[in-house]
């Protein structure tokens, strides 16, 4: 074991690190600044727990009517041995249909070795003759850990290329889905393209094959029937690719840590606490969406600009601090000579609403 | 985001509660609000789960939807709520007002008042306009019957979903939306699309902070989610077991009823709460003054709702899926348009809206020190009048010589800036000549001219008419832009899916 490995499992405790998936991993590059995020996810640290632990726990729960529609509409979809899902896929790319493609299942109960060796052999053997491969395993590093990934996914290899199918149960409704789902569905499907891409490369072959344009299957309109649309994620791959080299830097990360800072779930609440508060962060209101130890955090930045959001903070002249933002704007301090101009904005804006609130304005 | 709001939050924090940022009501408020807050089912496409409606605190409606993907079960809660809908709309169709056109050479009628339908949040307005969307093509024939008022429904659902993307608009309102226009709390954007925590800050129960009660408005045992979408521990621990008991006593009507009964305790018990601080959240607002233009704005919305009674009324058919391209061009201009005015309307009617703008330098407040109200300009072919004022302002006073500004206190009259000489004191002078708003003479009429001593703001937003731009006429598109659209043919029924097809 390497001393970062050494160091990372220390601040882990005892426990296996936590098992990414692709949604983990997308989840990776929500707050690409935060330090703090950086170091946990990199060491595999359940952050559900730790939040939990802590007394902030996160709610990121799934309702089991969602889950079980999911799985219905999937099954539905690959039913029959995927000639439906060939179809959309074909068309969706405007290539003709063919008149048939083998469909290989890479699930299976054996050990990740043997099923990471039978993925890998299924996807770089080679061959031109179209192709489904259901639930391959693919692997990233992360942070200098290999880490599996188990998609629900099929890659679809037509015309010599392979594209990745992401099924999703989020409607399509006249050609419009909802945003945020869109972008979700869309760094989860590069995390995948980015995987295979690697799978091929490490095998010799051309990562080139594997494309940036992924086919997202949902229900069209207010039925079942599917339809295909095509998400270029050539956005989300850069910014994939920009957080997991941040992440192999860990090293670099981990300068930041005080030593024996510690996230062992064993530990008691106000030893992690204390723990937590030594490593950066950065706190943004996105966070509440996107990691789990945002109640935390929100808890620790009360007080300050960045838990109104970015647009606030910019529109009160960059000022951190509420306190100094009032202070300056009440003109009972005077401003630093890099604050002077933020500081004027604040007191011509607090006479103006004040004014205005009196009554005084015309 | 203005800095005069982001210093509104700061100061919020600082006090524990959340602060104004207007001093008038920029919408209008029903007397009879129709308040319709509907839950919709976990991993559904907008399936509805329960709706509680009405348009009085103790006239709450509860629909509820046993089996959310039974297709049958949907149609009926639509019938449902257009049993409720349908008659509120028709109460305003009682009482028509002449209005003057073709500059009173002409009169038309509309209804004097009009229906309002308040929502949570705006996914609230989402779900209703793909609710809209959903049924407003059915029909009342052919393989899958839908009671006659669904498809109705479905096009006075899309009728207000559209309108509440017309700036300005109080036909379909989110309560968020509405509260956030006029108090700014100490948390985030994201953080106020949550009606609980939003209340919370507003008007926090006597003996806690705003970020108290907005804390406690986070946890959803405490304080159920306003909709559409429910709590996922709700859903697995409660209504998840609640709907299995139901579908399982299918073959036994006395378990079935009081399956239903737990049904309706339960999501009666996630609604109510909602429902209360939606009716809080009218009662806040109903505290304020309606700004002066709020009544001209609801005009357009009594417009637009006689127009579509009358559409339905001679036979027209539903909303098109997607606009043709001049239709959708017209709409962007009307609503670019809409949103301008919207902007300087509150700025008209609200001192602390126009601080924003005296802010930036878009406005300044100053001083009448001189006054010429006779001046009369003979320079040109006939005289004029053009009286000319001296303001003195602290205000910075970014405009250029020769730019036009206006007043809200006479919103008639335009200012041509003449001269402007900055004083040694920080103060500048500016020079006005004034037209317009005086009468057809060359006497101006008392207080049309401001008089020494007034203390006056002048703006270069203008509240003037604007003119409509010009298109093409729908059948003339031309075909860079997929031609004219196509018009005649069936409904475009088919496109949505056959609708005989199985929703489940
Ligand atoms: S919630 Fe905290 S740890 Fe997570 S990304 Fe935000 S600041 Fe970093």
């Amino acid at each position: 074991m390497t001393d970062t490995a050494q160091r990372l499992a220390e601040i882990r405790g005892g426990v296996p690190p936590r098992r990414h998936n692709a949604r983990t991993i997308a989840a990776l590059t929500g707050n690409p600044g935060c330090t703090r995020r950086a170091v946990l996810d990199s060491a595999g640290v359940d952050k559900p727990k730790l939040a939990e632990r802590i007394g902030f726990p996160a709610r990121f729960g799934q309702s089991r009517f969602a889950i079980t529609r999911g799985n219905a509409f999937e099954a539905q979809v690959k039913a029959d041995g995927g000639a439906e899902l060939l179809r959309l896929v074909a068309e969706r790319l405007g290539v003709p249909v063919p008149a048939g493609a083998t469909w290989t299942d890479l699930g299976g109960a054996e050990d990740l070795p043997d099923r990471h060796e039978r993925s890998r052999a299924a996807l770089t053997g080679g061959g031109d003759e179209p192709a489904l491969f259901d639930h391959p395993l693919l692997g990233l590093d992360v942070a200098g850990r290999r880490v599996h990934l188990e998609p629900d996914l099929v890659a679809a290899r037509l015309g010599g290329r392979f594209h990745v199918v992401e099924i999703k149960s989020f409607p399509v409704i006249d050609g419009q889905a909802d945003p945020a789902k869109v972008s979700a569905a869309a760094i989860q499907s590069a995390v995948y393209v980015l995987a295979l891409r690697e799978l091929l490369a490490a095998a010799g072959h051309d990562p080139g094959l594997v494309s940036h344009e992924v086919v997202l299957v949902c229900p069209r309109d207010f039925a079942n029937q599917p339809v295909a649309s095509l998400l270029d994620v050539r956005k989300q791959l850069l910014v994939l690719r920009r957080q997991l080299d941040r992440m192999a830097r860990i090293d670099d990360l981990l300068a930041d840590v005080p030593a024996g800072f510690t996230a062992d779930l064993t530990a008691d609440p106000a030893t992690l606490t204390a723990a937590l508060t030594g490593v950066p962060a950065r706190y943004a209101p996105e966070c509440l969406a996107a990691c789990e130890l945002a109640y935390f955090c929100r808890h620790e930045a009360r007080g300050h600009t960045t838990v109104l959001g970015r647009p606030v903070r910019e529109a009160l002249g960059g000022l951190a601090d509420i306190r100094e933002v009032l202070a300056l704007a009440d003109g009972v301090r005077a401003p630093d000579p890099e604050q002077a101009e933020a500081a004027a904005l604040l007191r011509a804006a607090a006479r103006l609403r004040a004014d205005a609130l009196a009554g005084n304005a015309a | 985001m203005s800095t005069l709001r982001a210093l509104a939050q700061a100061q919020a924090v600082a006090a524990g509660v959340a602060q104004p940022v207007a001093t008038v009501r920029h919408l209008h408020l029903s007397e009879r609000p129709l308040v319709l807050v509907p839950l919709a089912m976990a991993g559904e496409a907008n399936a509805p789960l329960a709706a509680m409606v009405g348009a009085a605190p103790d006239e709450a409606r509860l629909l509820v939807v046993p089996q959310p993907r039974n297709r049958n079960q949907r149609f009926a809660f639509a019938a449902e709520l257009a049993a409720i809908l349908l008659p509120y709309l028709d109460s305003f169709r009682g009482v028509s007002e002449a209005v003057p056109v073709d500059r009173g050479r002409d009169v038309r009628y509309r209804y004097v008042d009009a229906p309002q339908v308040l929502v949570p949040n705006p996914a609230g307005v989402t779900f209703l306009r793909l609710f809209g969307r959903s049924t407003r093509f059915r029909r009342p024939d052919g393989e899958y019957p839908v009671h006659p008022s669904v498809p109705l429904l479905g096009c006075w659902l899309t009728f207000f979903a559209e309108r509440a993307e017309h700036p300005g608009s109080a036909a379909l309102v989110a309560m968020t939306e509405a509260l956030t226009l006029h108090w700014a709390t100490g948390q985030s954007a994201v953080e106020d699309l949550h009606l609980p925590a939003l209340l919370g800050w507003i008007d926090p129960p006597p003996g806690s902070t705003g970020a108290e009660a907005a804390a406690r408005a986070e946890d959803p045992q405490v304080c159920p989610p306003a909709g559409p979408a429910t709590d996922p521990d709700f859903d697995n621990r409660r209504l998840a077991p609640a709907m299995t008991a139901y579908a399982e006593a299918e073959d036994d009507p006395v378990a079935r009823a009081g399956a239903y009964a737990q049904l309706e305790r339960l999501l009666r018990d996630q609604l109510t709460p909602t429902w209360e601080l939606m009716w809080r959240g009218v009662g806040l607002l109903r505290g304020l003054p309606p700004g002066a233009r709020v009544a001209g704005r609801w005009d357009g919305d009594k417009d637009a709702f006689t127009g579509y009674a009358e559409h339905l009324d001679d036979g027209g058919g539903p909303q098109p899926r997607r606009d043709g391209a001049v239709a959708a061009a017209v709409r962007l201009h009307r609503l670019e348009r809409a949103l301008a005015s919207y902007a300087v309307q509150r700025a008209y009617d609200d001192p602390l809206v126009m601080a924003e703008h005296r802010l930036t330098g878009e406005a300044f407040v100053g001083d009448v020190t001189l006054a010429d109200p006779k001046r009369v300009d003979d320079t040109g072919k006939r005289p004029v009048l053009r009286p000319r004022i001296q303001v003195v302002t602290t205000e910075p006073v970014v405009v250029p010589v020769g730019a036009t500004l206006y007043s809200p206190a006479r919103p008639g009259q335009k200012a041509k800036v003449v001269f402007l000489t900055p004083g040694a004191d920080g103060k500048t002078e500016v020079v006005l000549e004034l037209s317009g708003g005086m009468g057809r003479g060359l006497t101006a009429p008392p207080g049309s001219v401001p008089e020494v001593g007034e203390r006056l703001c002048f703006t270069t937003l203008s509240d003037a008419f604007m003119p409509a731009g010009n298109f093409p006429a729908s059948e003339e598109t031309p075909w860079t832009h997929g031609g004219p659209p196509a018009t005649s043919g069936p409904a475009p029924d088919s496109g949505d899916g056959d609708p005989a097809e199985e929703w489940t």
